[in-house]
């Protein structure tokens, strides 16, 4: 079993090294398609042998002397369903895109690259120890770095690049200490004897390590307060967005909290913090949604707040309702993402005012990207529904007092998860409508492109012609039944999640199903008002003076840099007086005394050997003196 | 007779030779006042062979050695003294400044 | 030690004592001279008068064999070879090295600082040690030859070696000098 998962691991891998090395020669789809498509196979083999099993394996590395670092993998129910969702988005990703990129210069690399994510996405599912997950995470950053600068010539796409890079290895390093200090106070790097290390009630290490390990998640799945960097991100190509940056990478960050929940579960106040910061996402991320101009940019903070239920739904206790909503979230939003890719490439524009009408022109994307939006608003009987309604239902057991984890997390994340469940259908119809209905809109002539657009996506055929290649469209297909249908596991549960930890109920509820589809129809029912009484207006105006604000993402960046950039250039700029008028001083002293001196002792260089010799001699007369004196 | 006597001729002598190496300008002169210091160390070589009853007489061997030396010393210098005289037409060392920071005016 | 300086004060100097410090006082007035008089050519016959007067307290010392060695070699053979490179050099009769004051202050410190050490020093370790000159024989040729060719042969054959390379080479700089005149004249 564990062989079947190092392999899966181990193929994307190597096909991202073919490519590499020979993408000019061969057809990168050739290498990247075939891997791809026997990694999924091989992680069904395993999600379908697992059952409630844990299996181990690990291999030490080098002695280190103190903390052995293993190379071991741990395969859980968890981490079998996590690494499906993984090849099965990579390899339809890798099938759009060898369409979508058809024409692309760079597109064996981006083949590897997306090869060499999938692995290293494996990775960080099935390891059992920190250390090789870190470098799995890092090395997933790395990739997301260069797929998101694909478009380099652009600045938009350079300085996106730079920010995820940067803002996530922010969350990073707290990430780093936080693993080592989860590990000095197990004694050991693996996931098992860290989970078995910890003590009944939490431990002063457990609540350190966990908190610091939030700053990463907070990182990487783009939560309050590291969440700008995800919707510049819309820069890289779609098909990576889709993948990397809905799907699978940003849901690494809950993931990782899933994965070491024991630890998480034991530490009250982490539990606070995480709902806080969820409860700040989903409201903040939903209204920034709503206002957004821009297809991709909509779709981004969306994920940003569904990523937030799932890292909600982990504060209340409710890890296997977090698993669910990821699993699913990873198949509509993908969706959702390549979806918006056809979209764009048949209006030729990803502004939604240069949208509209596209029912017709893009039928199959229209009825599959219609299930989408129902399950990202969490229409029944779609799978986000039932996803979202077991996060509810989760908080609701907790805000009712039952379970360890604290009432107050519980309340906070019901409320804010009800408050978004409205926005959520807002928005999600706003897009709909918007996109899908109303008259046929041209880009206004001479509209600007959004500068964060990848070039590709804009201005290339597709206008009034076909819907789109058939690699294009099928994995819209494919992905349309579990978005359809992944909701109804519910019932019977995730049987292989193995979750006999906190509330592991996914069944609906009435009380929270009720008021979920009130705010359901409350939300989309105001944003449908506004467009029936006046279809060429943007039924973002509902927001009122929030919008303009909302459109900005808060202003948080403005908030960063007033914060950390402006001193920072302060501090610099002292630094640099400082070593320019005081250190430079000392430095150009020593210079100019060791100058004179020498000067000095160079008039005695004057070519006349009797005054070395006298020099040379009165010296050894001191000498002499000096011993005869002494002695 | 005391010990004392010969060794002071020895000192004078060698610092007479000093001076000698030190002050004066013309190369062969240098060259005998670095006789005169070799042969204050003569003289102090052969006063304690005395005073120490040597029975190898290894003052007196070591006298006749710096004898032979400062003998050859004397040839091979005056060879050199003589071929820089050649050269340059001069045998006075403060004239020879090859070893000088080169300055416009300097040889 | 004591004994020996209560049996000899310095206030009742041996004849032998007497005669040293006179001809040390010719030796060290000469060398003085050396080292001080314009005039080149009279410092080597200075020279000479320096090194014949070392000579004679060389025997004074009782030290027969290197006094004539000193006589033979140095007034014999060094001086007439400086008198030569005196002539090579164009050193007129009647020439004067020019005045170089600037070189004698600095000199003279030196050379007075390192005098008035070692006279200091030694005076302060050797002011009682007496030197005895009874037996007369340990300076003879048969003795120094004896201890030259038994006891120290093998240092004495490396200076042969030593004198023979200095003799090619003395040779070989003024060949090289004759034939470097001989490729400038072609």
């Amino acid at each position: 079993m564990t062989v079947a998962a190092a392999t899966a691991c181990a193929l994307p891998a190597l096909a991202a090294l073919f490519g590499l090395l020979f993408g000019r020669r061969v057809r990168p789809v050739l290498i990247a398609v075939p891997a791809g498509l026997a990694a999924t196979v091989l992680t069904i083999v395993v999600a379908a042998g697992i059952g409630d099993d844990v299996r181990e394996s690990a291999v030490r590395l080098t002695p280190t002397g103190a903390l052995d670092i293993t190379l071991g993998l741990r395969v859980d129910g968890l981490a079998a369903l996590s690494a499906v969702l993984v090849t099965v988005v990579a390899l339809l990703v890798q099938v759009y895109s060898a369409a979508y990129l058809r024409e692309d210069p760079r597109y064996s690399s981006y083949a590897a690259l997306v090869s060499l994510f999938t692995a290293a996405m494996l990775l960080v599912v099935y390891t059992g120890d920190l250390i090789v997950l870190l470098v799995g995470w890092e090395v997933m950053g790395v990739c997301s770095y260069f797929l998101i600068g694909h478009h380099w010539e652009t600045e938009a796409a350079r300085s996106a690049s730079i920010k995820a890079f940067v803002v996530t290895k922010l969350g990073d390093v707290p990430f780093l200490i936080g693993i080592l200090v989860l590990a000095a106070g197990a004694d050991s790097f693996r996931i098992r004897d860290v989970l078995a290390a910890v003590p009944e009630g939490g431990a002063g290490w457990v609540t350190a390590g966990t908190l610091l390990l939030l700053g990463g998640v907070a990182g990487k799945s783009a939560q309050v307060p590291l969440q700008t960097w995800l919707p510049d991100a819309m820069a890289g190509p779609t098909p990576v967005s889709a993948l990397i940056h809905a799907a699978t990478m940003v849901a690494a960050g809950a993931y990782l909290v899933a994965r070491l929940y024991p630890a998480f579960l034991a530490a009250h106040p982490t539990l606070i913090v995480l709902a806080v910061m969820a409860a700040a996402t989903m409201i903040g991320s939903a209204l920034a949604a709503l206002a957004q101009e821009d297809l991709k940019r909509v779709l981004a903070w969306s994920t940003v707040g569904q990523l937030a239920y799932m890292t909600g739904g982990l504060a209340v206790g409710g890890r296997d309702a977090a698993v669910f909503h990821l699993l699913a979230h990873g198949a509509f939003k993908a969706l959702l993402f390549l979806g918006a890719g056809v979209l764009i490439h048949v209006a030729g524009t990803g502004a939604l005012a240069g949208m509209g009408g596209l029912r017709r022109r893009a039928p199959i994307a229209f009825w599959t990207m219609t299930a989408g939006l129902a399950a990202l608003a969490g229409v029944p009987p779609f799978s986000g529904f039932f996803s979202k309604e077991a996060v509810l239902g989760a908080a609701e057991h907790t805000a009712g007092g039952h379970g360890s984890v604290p009432a107050v997390a519980g309340w906070l994340v019901l409320v804010a998860g009800l408050l978004t469940a409205a926005l959520t259908a807002a928005y999600a119809t706003r897009v709909w409508l918007r996109v899908f209905f109303g008259p046929t809109r041209e880009a206004a002539p001479g509209a600007e492109v959004p500068a964060h657009a990848d070039a590709a996506d804009y201005g290339e055929p597709g206008r009034g012609g076909g819907e789109a290649p058939a690699a294009m469209v099928w994995p819209l297909v494919v992905l349309a039944v579990p978005t359809v249908l992944f909701g109804f596991l519910a019932f019977p549960g995730l049987p292989s999640l193995g979750g006999e930890l906190g509330y592991d109920e996914l069944t609906p509820h009435p009380a929270t199903t009720v008021s979920a589809l009130i705010a359901l129809a409350l939300g989309a029912g105001t944003v449908v008002a506004a467009w029936r009484r006046d279809p060429a207006a943007d039924p973002a105006r509902v927001l009122g003076p929030v919008r303009g604000p909302a459109l900005r993402g808060f202003d948080v960046d403005g908030l960063y840099a007033a914060l950390v950039v402006t001193p920072v250039r302060l501090a610099a700029k002292a630094a640099r007086f400082t070593d320019g008028a005081v250190i430079d001083t000392y430095v150009k002293g020593a210079a100019r005394s060791a100058w004179l001196l020498g000067g000095g002792i160079r008039r005695g260089q004057n070519g006349n050997t009797r005054l070395y010799l006298t020099g040379l001699f009165a010296g050894v007369v001191v000498l002499a003196l000096a011993v005869a004196v002494g002695s | 007779m005391h010990l004392v006597y010969p060794l002071v001729l020895a000192v004078l002598l060698f610092g007479i030779g000093l001076y000698g190496v030190l002050a004066r300008r013309n190369a062969i002169l240098v060259l005998m006042s670095i006789e005169l210091m070799l042969n204050a160390v003569n003289v102090n070589l052969v006063a304690f062979d005395m005073y120490l009853r040597d029975t190898l007489h290894a003052g007196q061997a070591l006298t006749l050695f710096v004898i032979t030396i400062a003998a050859a010393e004397i040839g091979l210098g005056l060879a050199i003294v003589l071929m820089v005289f050649r050269n340059r037409a001069t045998a006075d060392i403060p004239d020879l400044r090859e070893l000088a920071e080169h300055k416009e005016g300097s040889v | 030690m004591n004994l020996a300086a209560a049996e000899h004060g310095f206030l009742s100097p041996t004849g032998a004592e007497i005669a040293f410090v006179l001809i040390g006082l010719v030796v060290l007035g000469s060398a003085l001279l050396v080292v001080t008089t314009r005039q080149v050519v009279h410092a080597a016959l200075w020279l000479v008068v320096t090194l014949g007067g070392l000579a004679a307290e060389y025997l004074l010392l009782t030290a027969e064999f290197i006094a004539w060695v000193q006589v033979l070699i140095y007034v014999g053979a060094v001086v007439v070879l400086l008198l030569f490179g005196l002539m090579l050099t164009k050193a007129p009769i009647g020439y004067s090295e020019p005045a170089d004051r600037a070189a004698r202050i600095p000199a003279a410190t030196v050379a007075l600082g390192a005098t008035a050490t070692l006279v200091t020093v030694i005076v302060d370790a050797f002011r009682t040690a007496y030197l005895h000159l009874g037996d007369d024989t340990v300076g003879t040729t048969k003795v120094t030859g004896e201890s030259l060719f038994k006891v120290w042969v093998l240092p004495f054959e490396v200076l042969s070696v030593l004198l023979l390379a200095a003799l090619i080479g003395a040779v070989v700089l003024s060949r090289s000098r004759a034939r470097a005149r001989s490729d400038r004249k072609d």
